[in-house]
């Protein structure tokens, strides 16, 4: 090696997110801001909803042909998921905030029955909304 | 800022394989970081067969085995071999502990994966640069202030006083929470992190502490303290059993009842 190499060379990073093996509360922070963030589309959505009711019977039957096709169900689908899933992560911050249930084992609990809250909720809201002919 | 790959110079390529010794009857597979400074070469991947019956139950034993045995260059801090002095914390089977107290028997997988305390400068190996966690320790003033004159002899605690330091005062400043913290890979450089704020809260209700309300002015901030975002992974790693996100929430607590 020439000398001009022998000085400390900038250090490597070392790896962090490639390495971790997850947590579930590491899963349901995530997925609070990602359900956060879809919850902001989902106003957007509800925002031209609201424009196209305005705007005429034209505009709104074909807002509601969007919203009822294959992707604006599945739009509405994820939407429902993440409405029941960032409630239930918000009341679990509430507890948190109280300085409460703090326990990992106690945690790991919790954030699995979040996750378990959010899938039978959005799954009976879309079987009511099939029964009612709403589909 | 959230960067969820690694720099070029840190991007970890395949490095050499050690087979086990024959005649081996129990092997298990060792991945391990491996950077040199003095080379000229990304970080790599070693792996190492190792003869489970010629080494001891723990993580560390078996480290020890390979640099006595197979690869004198590997290199990593260890010192007390009982968790009391947290030299040799480190990420192993994607989780931080100390090498010491972890037997490699309750890592799952086929092979253990142990690299340095995740998203640090590396010195080299398993060996990370820990200067920016220590300044950061350091900036919370972990000593007592007092106003009062020093007494005659030392300062007293009700016995009821001294138990609010427990599960507190255990922490060793390892770094395994501050290093398994999210937040604290993409803001490192303002954030606090887990241990340090574990001890800003230890001091903040210290019975014989008198600058709780200066404690308090400093760490409002809203990247200091406020970028937990309760993320638990901290009290999931820490090996000595301390919860350090439920610390964090007190100081938050005590920050709200200031107002209000």
């Amino acid at each position: 090696m020439t000398e001009a190499n022998r000085g400390v060379r900038e250090r490597p990073r070392s790896p962090h997110v490639q390495v971790w093996r997850w947590h579930v509360t590491m899963l349901t922070s995530i997925l609070h801001r990602v359900t956060g963030c879809g919850l902001y589309g989902a106003a957007l959505l509800a925002a031209v909803w609201a424009i196209t009711l305005a705007a005429g019977y034209e505009a709104y039957a074909t807002y509601m042909g969007l919203l009822a096709s294959p992707i604006g169900k599945a739009a509405l689908f994820l939407i429902t998921l993440s409405v029941f899933f960032h409630l239930a992560h918000g009341i679990r911050h509430l507890v948190w905030d109280a300085g409460k249930a703090f326990e990992i084992k106690l945690s790991n609990t919790i954030a699995w029955a979040e996750i378990v809250f959010a899938v039978v909720a959005t799954v009976a809201v879309w079987i009511i909304a099939a029964m009612t002919g709403a589909l | 800022m959230v960067q969820l790959t690694l720099p070029k110079n840190s991007r970890i390529g395949k490095g050499r394989h050690f087979a086990a010794p024959t005649g081996a009857k129990r092997t298990k597979t060792f991945k391990i970081y491996r950077y040199d400074p003095e080379g000229l070469e990304n970080p790599r991947w070693d792996t190492y067969d190792v003869d489970v019956d010629a080494c001891g139950p723990m993580l560390l034993d078996v480290l020890i085995h390979i640099k006595n045995n197979i690869d004198p260059t590997l290199t990593f801090r260890r010192s007390c071999r009982e968790g009391v002095c947290g030299s040799c914390s480190m990420n192993i089977g994607g989780r931080n502990t100390l090498a010491c107290t972890h037997g490699w028997a309750e890592v799952p997988g086929e092979q253990i994966t142990i690299s340095p305390l995740p998203s640090l400068p590396v010195v080299k190996d398993l060996v990370p640069d820990l200067t920016m966690f220590y300044a950061q320790y350091a900036s919370i003033e972990p000593w007592l202030h007092t106003e009062t004159p020093e007494p005659q002899k030392e300062w007293l605690q009700a016995p009821e006083d001294r138990e609010k330091l427990d599960g507190l005062y255990e922490c060793i400043l390892c770094a395994c929470c501050t290093t398994s913290c999210p937040s604290y890979w993409w803001n490192g450089e303002r954030y606090l992190g887990p241990a340090t704020l574990l001890h800003a809260y230890r001091w903040l209700i210290d019975s014989r502490d008198e600058a709780a309300g200066e404690r308090l002015d400093a760490l409002e901030d809203p990247f200091k303290l406020y970028r937990c975002h309760t993320i638990m992974n901290c009290a999931q790693v820490c090996p000595k059993g301390l919860n350090p996100a439920k610390a964090i929430a007190e100081i938050k607590k005590m920050l709200a009842e200031r107002v209000v």
